[in-house]
């Protein structure tokens, strides 16, 4: 052994190390692909070898060499072991190479599960933060789901360097499990106080990135990021937060309202411009989302505009960049006070940098106007020409376009300008937009009638220019212009002035250069040209022109039929054969030119381009289902006879097509008509058998049509657009100054303007004043007839954030535990007498423990999952070394119910966001927040009866459900392992019990206050448990009159005992205004916190509401006496509590007890359980037959047991409390609730 | 979220990769080339912003650069979804900041870091990006606190005796003598370049 490990360090000597390898490397740098791989050789054989030492050199240096692109992933099991290993430096250089190159489908990933978790409960803190590191980097589901309970401990870990690994790592476990987010949420929301600053940003960061996807569940959370960020000095932490305060404020207006003036404050006040920054961007946000309808914050947008103008005008790039990407997200609302600084932003055109020069472009984007968009525009071209580069100039291209086209060409008030511009751009060269540019030529030719004629002007010429031809080769993109130029000119043929010069640039040879679908479509609109020549040329004695064509078109297609491309092939030689039978009649004289146009007739209507997908799916229709059977497996060999026999039929159907009779071809063009119609692009294609169609009459008597063109100027040759600038220019002026004359003749233009044009009502009324130049008539698109209005858009189903969108606030169920390995020993049962450790319990949601106390059967639930927990760890002591028993995940151990009060210092108004929320906005919103009642009760008003709110029934039902299926399951369980429940408590047989029991009536904790005609109050009042000496008195005002009630006050005649909290420097008698308004019918709730010294006695207050009715005509001033009864129940809180801690208080002297009996109880024993727990705030300890014991806890730390039996309907209560005149009073109080029923 | 953080020197030699998203080997050269294409052809005073570029998550990331004497430290983030574009730019003005600890974290931990530093340490780097960076989300930010979790982890590993021990360093030192020169002069004199305006943190 000793020679071994002599021989071991004496290898060691020539072993190169990693500074070696890179010196190496460096040193062969022509044959470095050589040296490597005889390093790599090396490496595989020290690789080989038993001394850790060698094997993490040669991990190490696999790192390296990692970087430099070799696959290292076949060494993956060596990076294993020296992760295991137990010293330091090697166990950090394992990690550091898995976490270089592991992934997902790494198989070795599975064996270190263990070795990871040995790791993380490391006693040093290095080799947990070593491997809370890697295992950020290659978490896998699986490893997800074994660890996140290990992880979710460490986020208690003593050490912050662990704390905040643990915390940040979750973040990923999360995306990789998302079924651990809601179990661990809450703990994680403790990190949000933390004491330690990088603890606390570490949680700031996940709950930021998680809200970020989600926004909406994390609403809650917003009065502790308010507190935090009123109270962190710490920028980093402040610009998280107010960050995340941004993603929120859409969905919550209110919570904008609120950020305001500490943003604004915060904006006047930092130095660090990266908070500025996020501070400006988090008030546009919040401008954004109060844009509608709200007070002015025009002062808030002056000043955001006025810090961002500072940054665009810094030296520094990076502010530049960064001032101009925040003024882009004011300018989608607020675009007025961006566009004051257009100066600004053209002077940003000119930057050297492109990155400022692009976010300029996107600024001029909203900054155009009908008034400057020629101007910007020009400006623009200016640029297109000088542009280095192409994609800038393309980006440039296609911002043109985008600021033209922008919502329905709103801001285009001549379309000949816009004709002439995009003609321009047809001129650069290797842009890759030629399909944009030639996709805007169609659109706005399809759409805006008036300038069809322009439009085939300038479009011919296109044609006619053979430079576009030329330079087809190299530049493919830009001959898509061509495409739509030849499109244009066929369909709307009848504005060219000169078809056949048209027609005869369209069948240039060089045209069979241009790509397949170009082709095509220059012969189909060749036939639609020369269809026009015909119809053209009817009625004139001269029909030469006509032979003239007819005899170009047979000339040169026969170029095309022999194109390579089937669909140029196809046309061309049906048009060929067309024509040549068009000439056979125009031989003898036939009048064909309507029946050839006939062929190309039918109006084009564009379509939305969602049209389609907006068509309903009529009903009974299933898209999914089978039209036929579908095809057996043994079918597919009998497929190719088949598919032979088809084409043979097919060649055989093809010259019966000429024979097709008359009526079928009517039918058919008219389908054809009314597909078109649907379609604007449609390329109308003429079927062989339109060869046969015979019906021709007189060539005679052709009249000639008068080319109707709108445009009043006719441009000859390519169009400038520069032109119309000044033309326009000179139309508006000349326009003012008839306007100023002739008022009433400007009523008329525009009335029948309005009649036109269905889009000129949009835009700020100062342009208005601009009228287009043309009467446009930009026809709307069409959809289908009752088409869907949905507009969502799908989102994508793989979006890994989207298992991440789940509601925090919901109870958790059984089923969402996360599994945990049985052999450890973290089920050490907590009571309430081990308060210190609650912190490290791992994992119990306080949302849920505080929901389960609400009702009766939440307590069920809560005893049933206890037992759950117990019958795993029966099966786990029984199963060897505790391996998990298969199937089912082993529930953790339940540390039962924490307090359920929120562990944060905040007082109880800040914890609840509506309230929060709802105490600055007095006026205005007491509807809303009626409607978000349900918020604040789950917080802290716990027991409130299903009935009462809706969103309760709900969650009680959806338990329901849940419960039944439980049920059968558990009832299973039982069967298998009651042997083994004796040994613990009795606790089984309460869940035994309570199944079979019937389920338990509705129960509310608010108690009638007080009730006058016109408002009804009743209170619940609850134990503060953070406050040992505060009650929080939770009132439900209902307004039952029809008028509207304001200015509530609630005032209380406070006792020496009880002291009614009143915000500071107010008078000892001064009365409470109730924070909201109640529209008639309206109820909303409020909270009083009262401060008791001695809780061991009930109290009665007097008290009184005043408030002010307000009917439509007069107000009265009203007011309603009430007497709120503090009962000492309302001091207990409900706290678990386990046996064996119970045995012990029952045990220990300090206790003093009492007992007391009621007869003739006719309540079933669940049911007067569930009185007392529900009215009195106890929970259930254990439950055998007709005896339980309960235990309960009072704010001050008062245990109080009972001990309840049942027995021929005399309930007797056996009693302990360390303090006798409490338990004295609340078995009084049991005893009433007992006599009422 | 960053999704990878790239050093390459001016000759697009990679001097530390850091994938926090996984790639195949080749898919991250490949990214390392385009992402150096891109970033080299930018002069030194134009901004550290740059869109485009469409290997780590197409269009939907940013590259957000520092240029120090011959090294480009780069971090590719990713731009959050559109509707929720707010809070990009917030991602990078905070990233912006945060690369400046990094490397003046790196100085004091190197004094005076140089590329030979960064060429020779890779794996010491990597520990020290590990304190500030951990699974592509922000750990740390305050200087002190991180020099002093590495140089207590590097206390620990000289304690355990350190990766290779005596005899393999004086092996090494004689390996040494025979090398062409090792440029030492490359020291980054202007590393310490402080942010404009960005400055508190």
């Amino acid at each position: 052994m000793a020679l071994k490990m002599v021989k071991g360090s004496i290898d060691r000597i020539f072993d190169k190390n990693l500074q070696d390898l890179v010196r190496g490397v460096r040193s062969h740098r022509e044959d470095e692909a050589k040296y490597i791989s005889s390093c790599i050789d090396e490496i595989k054989q020290e690789l080989k070898q038993d001394n850790i030492a060698v094997k993490a050199n040669a991990v190490c240096k696999l790192t390296y060499l990692q970087m430099l692109g070799y696959d290292i992933s076949w060494a993956a099991f060596n990076i294993v072991e020296v992760m295991s290993s137990s010293k330091f430096t090697y166990k950090r250089i394992g990690y550091l190479a898995a976490s270089q190159c592991f992934h997902d489908g790494t198989d070795v990933i599975m064996l270190t599960t263990n070795q990871i978790r040995k790791d993380l409960s490391s006693p040093n803190q290095y080799d947990t933060g070593v491997a809370l590191t890697g295992l950020s980097c290659f978490v896998t589901p699986d490893l997800a789901r074994d660890l996140a309970n290990d992880i979710m401990t460490l986020m208690s870990h003593t050490k912050p360097y662990i704390r905040k690994k643990a915390v940040l790592i979750m973040y990923k476990v999360f995306l990789k499990y998302p079924e651990s987010l809601r179990p661990a949420f809450p703990r994680l929301k403790e990190k949000l106080d933390d004491p330690d600053p990088g603890v606390q940003s570490a949680a700031v960061n996940v709950i930021c990135e998680l809200a970020r996807r989600n926004p909406r569940n994390y609403l809650s959370l917003a009065p502790l990021f308010f507190k935090l960020m009123t109270s962190s000095t710490n920028n980093w932490v402040l610009i998280k937060i107010i960050k995340l305060f941004g993603a929120l404020t859409p969905l919550e207006p209110r919570l904008g309202k609120k950020l305001i003036e500490p943003l604004t404050n915060l904006i006047h006040s930092t130095s660090a411009m990266s908070l500025l920054y996020e501070c400006v961007n988090t008030v546009i946000a919040v401008l954004i989302s109060l844009s509608s309808g709200m007070p002015n914050h025009s002062a808030s947008i002056q000043l955001c505009v006025q810090k961002l103008r500072i940054l665009i005008e810094d030296s520094d790039q990076n502010l530049k960049y960064l001032g101009l990407l925040a003024m882009s997200k004011i300018l989608k609302t607020h675009p007025k006070s961006v566009q004051s600084h257009k100066d600004l932003v053209l002077q940003c055109l000119d930057d050297k940098d492109e990155s400022i020069r692009l976010r300029a472009l996107d600024l001029l984007y909203g900054m155009v106007s009908k008034k400057n968009l020629m101007e910007i525009v020009k400006k623009l071209m200016v640029h297109v020409d000088k542009a280095e580069g192409t994609t800038y100039r393309d980006e440039l291209l296609t911002k043109i376009i985008d600021i033209c086209s922008q919502s329905n060409y709103q801001y285009i008030t001549n379309f000949e300008w816009y004709i002439s511009i995009l003609v321009e751009l047809t001129r650069l060269e290797g842009t890759r937009h030629g399909h944009l540019i030639a996709s805007q030529m169609l659109d706005v030719a399809v759409r805006v009638k008036a300038i069809r004629g322009f439009a085939v002007v300038q479009m011919a010429t296109l044609l006619d220019n053979t430079t576009l031809l030329a330079g087809s080769g190299q530049h493919k993109s830009i001959c898509e212009v061509l495409y739509a130029a030849a499109w244009i000119c066929g369909e709307f043929s009848e504005h060219l002035e000169d078809p056949v010069h048209t027609l005869e640039a369209m069948l240039r040879p060089k045209v069979a250069t241009l790509p397949g679908h170009i082709q095509a479509i220059y012969i189909q609109n060749a036939a639609k040209l020369f269809a026009a020549v015909l119809n053209g040329q009817q009625g004139t004695p001269d029909c030469q022109t006509m032979q003239e064509s007819s005899q170009l078109l047979i000339d040169r297609l026969p170029l095309f039929v022999q194109s390579a491309d089937l669909e140029v092939q196809e046309r061309a030689s049906c048009i060929l054969q067309l024509v040549k039978f068009i000439q056979k009649l125009q031989h003898k004289e036939v009048e064909v030119g309507e029946e050839v146009t006939a062929l190309f007739a039918g109006e084009l209507n564009p379509v939305a381009p969602k049209a389609q997908k907006k068509v309903p799916v009529p009903d009974g229709l299933d898209l999914d289902a089978w039209i036929n059977e579908p095809p057996s497996e043994s079918e597919s060999e009998d497929e190719k006879p088949v598919a032979v026999f088809a084409e043979e039929e097919l060649r055989h159907a093809r010259p019966h097509h000429t024979e097709v009779d008359e009526k079928e071809l009517a039918r058919r063009r008219e389908a054809r008509k009314q597909e078109q119609a649907n379609n604007p692009f449609y390329i109308k294609a003429s079927p062989t058998s339109q060869k046969g169609y015979q019906d021709s009459t007189g060539v005679e008597h052709i009249p000639v049509v008068q080319i109707d063109l709108s445009v009043p100027l006719k441009v000859p040759g390519m169009s400038t657009s520069d032109k119309y600038l000044k033309l326009e220019e000179e139309r508006r002026q000349r326009e003012r100054k008839e306007r100023g004359k002739k008022e009433k003749k400007k009523k008329k233009k525009r009335e029948k303007r309005s009649g036109m044009g269905r889009r000129h009502d949009s835009g700020p009324e100062s342009e208005e004043d601009i009228a287009p130049a043309h009467m446009v008539d930009i026809v709307t698109e069409e959809m289908p007839e009752n088409a869907l209005s949905s507009d969502d858009d799908e989102k994508d189903p793989n979006d890994p954030y989207r298992a991440l969108d789940v509601d925090l606030d919901k109870p958790l169920a059984d089923s969402e535990k996360l599994p945990v390995r049985a052999h450890r020993p973290t089920n050490i049962l907590k009571s309430p007498a081990d308060d210190g450790e609650v912190q490290e319990v791992p994992k119990e949601p306080k949302k849920k423990s505080k929901k389960e106390k609400r009702d009766k059967e939440e307590e069920r639930k809560k005893s049933k999952e206890e037992k759950q927990r117990r019958k795993h760890h029966h099966e786990a002591r029984k199963g060897p070394e505790g391996g998990p028993p298969t199937g089912e995940p082993i529930q953790s151990s339940y540390n039962a119910e924490l307090e359920p009060a929120l562990p944060t210092a905040a007082p109880v108004e800040a914890s609840d966001p509506d309230f929060w929320l709802s105490s600055t906005l007095l006026s205005s919103k007491s509807q809303e927040t009626t409607e978000a009642t349900p918020g604040p009760i789950p917080e802290k008003a716990a027991d409130v009866g299903p009935g009462s709110e809706p969103e309760n029934t709900k969650s009680s039902k959806h338990k329901k459900k849940k419960q039944k299926k439980d049920k059968e399951k558990e009832e299973k369980k039982r069967k298998k392992q009651h042997g083994h429940s004796g040994d613990r408590e009795g606790e089984e047989s309460v869940q035994n019990g309570t199944l079979e029991e019937e389920p338990l009536p509705p129960m509310s904790n608010y108690s009638l206050l007080a009730e006058n005609s016109y408002v009804k109050m009743v209170c619940d009042i609850q134990g503060n448990l953070q406050n040992g000496s505060q009650v929080v008195v939770s009132i439900i005002f209902e307004n039952k009159s029809t008028s509207f009630l304001k200015s509530m006050e609630f005032n209380v005649l406070d006792s020496l005992n009880s002291k009614l909290q009143r915000p500071e420097g107010s008078g000892p008698h001064d009365g409470l205004t109730v924070p909201f308004q109640l529209p008639p019918g309206v109820s909303n709730e409020a909270r009083f916190i009262f401060s008791v010294q001695s809780i061991v006695m009930p109290q009665r207050l007097k008290g009184t509401l005043t408030f002010i009715v307000k009917a439509d005509d007069s107000s009265t001033h009203e007011k309603l006496d009430f007497k709120l009864h503090f009962t000492c129940s309302s001091y207990l809180i409900t706290t678990p509590c386990y046996s064996d801690t119970f045995a012990k208080l029952l045990e220990s002297a300090d206790l003093k007890g009492t007992s007391v009996r009621l007869q003739e109880v006719s309540l079933p024993f669940h049911h007067l359980l569930a009185k007392i727990c529900f009215h009195h705030h106890f929970s259930v300890v254990e439950r055998i037959d007709s005896c339980a014991s309960l235990y309960s806890r009072s704010i001050q730390g008062h245990h109080v047991c009972l001990l309840v039996k049942y027995a021929h309907q005399t309930v007797t209560i056996d009693a302990k409390c360390d303090e006798s005149s409490l338990l004295g009073n609340v078995l009084e109080e049991i005893k009433k609730t007992f006599s009422q029923s | 979220m960053i999704k990878a953080i790239l050093i390459f020197n001016n000759h697009g030699k990679p001097r530390l990769i850091r994938f926090y998203q996984y790639f195949a080997e080749d898919m991250q050269q490949q990214i390392i080339r385009e992402t150096f294409h891109l970033v080299s052809k930018r002069d030194d005073n134009v901004c550290n912003f740059l869109e485009g570029g469409s290997l780590i998550g197409g269009s939907d990331y940013k590259l957000i650069y520092r240029h120090y004497a011959t090294l480009y430290f780069v971090f590719c983030v990713d731009s959050s979804e559109s509707e929720l574009g707010i809070l990009d730019l917030i991602q990078v003005s905070t990233i912006y900041i945060f690369m400046t600890v990094f490397v003046e974290t790196l100085d004091k931990c190197f004094e005076n870091v140089c590329e030979l530093d960064l060429i020779f340490h890779m794996d010491k780097v990597h520990y020290i990006l590990q304190e500030v960076v951990m699974g592509g989300m922000v750990l740390e930010t305050n200087m002190n606190e991180i020099v002093a979790q590495v140089e207590l982890q590097n206390r620990m590993e000289k304690s355990e005796g350190g990766l290779s021990a005596a005899p393999a360093r004086a092996v090494s030192a004689v390996k040494n003598m025979n090398l062409p020169e090792i440029p030492r002069n490359i020291n980054i004199g202007d590393i310490n370049i402080k942010v404009p305006n960005l400055s508190p943190f």
